[in-house]
C-alpha cells in the first residue's frame, strides 16, 4: 500500500507526477480487478485527464493541498457527475448521476483524481460484498475470502494499491468492517458530520459517509477534506501522548463472542499501550444485548420504505439474498419500529455514559477475521454465529449512537488474515479520537 | 397484535406470495421483536422516551 502522506509532498514538489501515480493505479486495477472485482466502473480516461490537469496546476505553482493529484475511488453508492451510480445493483444499472454528491464535490475541489467506482454489497445491505449485481468482491489477502462489507470493493482497492484512498459508507459497520477485514484504516465520522447528500441511502438515520485509507493520518486527511471549507482544520494531526491516555475497554458483550485470534490481538494492543502509559479501565453499555434487535428494526424499516417501489416493479433485478431481506423488512410493524427508536436513544446515552471519564473506548472492530465467501456461519468462542450477526456485533452500536469510531489494523490471524482494533470517541471531538488513533497506530509493531 | 399472531399471518402471507424462503427469516425477526417488547426500557409506555441526542 502507498500512503498519501508519503507521496503527497513529492507530488507537491513535482518530484512525482500525478499522471504516473494514476497510471500505476490503473495498471494495478487492470492486473488485479479480474481476480478481486473491486471496481464496477473504471474511469481511466477521465482520471488521466484530471491527473494531467493536476500536474499542470502544480507546475504553475498552484498546489491545492495534500490530495492534489492523488488517485482516489468512490464507493458506487456515491454520485459522481456523468458516471453510473449502480449501488451494486442491476436495479440501478442505467442510472447516471447528473451531479456530484457533496462529498465528491469537496474532494474534487482538492484536486483529487477519481479512478473509478467500487463494488459493494448490493445497496449496502450486507456485510460481505458477495451479493452484488456485478458479482462478488474478493479479499486481496485471500481471494477465497470476503473483503467485508458493504464497502468491500473500496477496502480491497486501497489494500491492493488500486488507489490511495477511498470514500465508503457505514450504516452498521460498512467502513470499519471491510477496513478490519482488509488490513487498512476506516473512519466512521460522527453522524451528520460528512454530508450524505448524493449518496444512495440504506437508513438515513444510521448512514455515515467516511474515508478508508492506508493509515490513520491519511484517513484524517481525507476526512478533513470532506468537511465544509469553513470547518476544515489541519491536513495533519499530531498523535496524542500515550502516557495518560484514558482508554475504556468495553467489557462484557463486546468480548464475549470473539474469534480467539481477534481476542488475542486486541488484548495485545491494549497491553502494549498500557505499557506505554495509557490508563485502562473497564466500562460497559448496560443494554448492549438489545442492540441487534434495535438495529434490525430500524435498518429494515428504513430500507423497506426506500425500496418499496422497485421491489414491486423490478424484483428480479435484485440479488436473491438482498431481495429476500428487503421483502422481510416490509413485515416490520410500526409499533416495534417505534420501540426501536426508543432503544436507539437509550444506547446513545449509554455510550455517552461509558465515555464519561475516559478519552476513548476500545474494542475489536470485527469479531472474526474475513469469512470465506459463501459461509453462513463462523466459529466463535462458545459455538458458531450467523455471519451477518457476528460481523455487525462490534460496529453497529456506534451507528445507533452516532459516535465517531475508527478501525486500525492491529495484527493477523494464524492464517494471515488482518484484524482490526476499534476506538470510539466523544461526540464533537473527532480530532481527539484521531489523535488517540495515531498514538495507538504508532505503538503497534510494523 | 401479539408477536405470535403477527408471525402466523406473516408466514401465511409469505407462502401465498410464493416466498417460502422468508419463513425462517420471519421467525428470526419475530425473536427480535419479542426481545424489544420484553426489554426493561420498553416495559412502560408512560415513561419518558430518552431524547435521541442525534435528533
Amino acid at each position: 500500500m502507498i500512503r498519501i502522506s508519503d507521496v503527497a509532498p513529492k507530488v507537491a514538489k513535482g518530484q512525482i507526477k500525478s499522471e504516473k501515480l494514476t497510471e500505476d493505479c490503473l495498471a494495478k486495477i487492470q492486473e488485479l480487478n479480474p481476480k478481486l472485482n473491486a471496481f464496477i466502473t473504471v474511469t481511466g480516461d477521465e482520471a488521466l485527464q484530471q491527473a494531467r490537469q493536476a500536474d499542470k496546476e502544480i507546475a504553475a505553482g498552484r498546489h491545492f493541498g495534500p490530495l492534489h493529484g492523488i488517485p482516489l475511488s468512490l464507493k458506487d453508492l456515491i454520485d459522481q457527475q456523468g458516471i453510473a451510480t449502480t449501488a451494486g445493483s442491476l436495479v440501478r444499472r442505467d442510472h447516471v448521476a447528473t451531479e456530484d454528491a457533496v462529498v465528491t464535490r469537496r474532494l474534487r475541489n482538492t484536486g483529487a483524481v477519481f479512478v473509478g467506482k467500487t463494488n459493494l454489497h448490493e445497496f449496502a445491505f450486507g456485510t460481505t460484498s458477495e451479493d452484488s449485481g456485478f458479482g462478488p468482491c474478493r479479499n486481496p489477502h485471500d481471494a477465497s475470502r470476503s473483503p467485508g462489507g458493504s464497502s468491500g470493493g473500496s477496502a480491497a482497492a486501497v489494500a491492493s494499491g488500486m488507489c490511495l484512498g477511498t470514500v465508503g459508507t457505514d450504516t452498521g459497520g460498512s467502513i470499519r468492517i471491510p477496513a478490519a477485514a482488509c488490513g487498512i484504516v476506516g473512519l466512521k465520522p460522527e453522524w451528520g458530520h460528512v454530508s450524505a447528500s448524493g449518496v444512495v441511502p440504506l437508513s438515513r438515520q444510521l448512514d455515515h459517509v467516511g474515508p478508508l485509507a492506508a493509515s490513520v493520518g491519511d484517513a484524517w486527511t481525507l476526512y478533513n477534506a470532506m468537511q465544509p471549507e469553513s470547518e476544515q482544520i489541519h491536513d495533519r494531526l499530531d498523535p496524542a501522548p500515550l502516557a495518560g491516555l484514558r482508554i475504556g475497554k468495553l467489557a462484557g458483550y463486546f468480548f464475549d463472542r470473539l474469534d480467539e485470534d481477534v481476542e488475542r490481538s486486541v488484548l495485545g494492543v491494549l497491553e502494549r499501550v498500557q505499557l506505554s502509559g495509557a490508563v485502562l479501565s473497564n466500562v460497559s453499555i448496560p443494554h448492549a444485548d438489545d442492540m441487534a434487535a434495535i438495529y434490525l428494526h430500524l435498518v429494515f424499516g428504513d430500507a423497506a420504505e426506500y425500496h418499496a417501489r422497485t421491489l414491486e416493479s423490478r424484483p428480479q433485478d435484485y440479488t436473491r439474498p438482498v431481495r429476500l431481506r428487503l421483502e422481510m423488512a416490509r413485515y416490520v410493524l410500526a409499533e416495534d419500529y417505534i420501540r426501536a427508536l426508543r432503544g436507539k436513544a437509550l444506547i446513545a446515552h449509554e455510550v455517552d455514559r461509558a465515555l464519561n471519564g475516559v478519552d476513548v473506548l476500545a474494542l475489536p472492530a470485527l469479531a472474526v477475521p474475513a469469512p470465506p465467501i459463501g459461509a453462513t456461519t463462523m466459529p466463535v468462542s462458545g459455538g458458531t454465529e450467523a455471519v451477518r450477526t457476528i460481523m455487525l456485533r462490534c460496529s453497529q452500536p456506534f451507528n445507533l449512537s452516532g459516535h465517531p469510531a475508527i478501525s486500525i489494523p492491529c495484527g493477523t490471524s494464524r492464517d494471515g488474515m488482518p484484524i482490526g482494533v476499534q476506538l470510539v470517541g466523544h461526540k464533537g471531538r473527532t480530532p481527539a479520537l484521531v489523535q488517540a488513533a495515531l498514538a495507538v497506530e504508532a505503538a503497534l509493531p510494523r | 397484535m401479539t408477536v405470535a399472531e403477527w408471525l402466523a399471518e406473516a408466514k401465511a402471507d409469505a407462502q401465498k406470495r410464493g416466498l417460502p424462503e422468508l419463513i425462517p427469516m420471519l421467525e428470526g425477526l419475530a425473536q427480535a421483536s419479542e426481545r424489544l417488547r420484553k426489554a426493561d426500557w420498553n416495559d412502560n409506555p408512560d415513561k419518558d422516551t430518552p431524547r435521541d441526542p442525534n435528533q
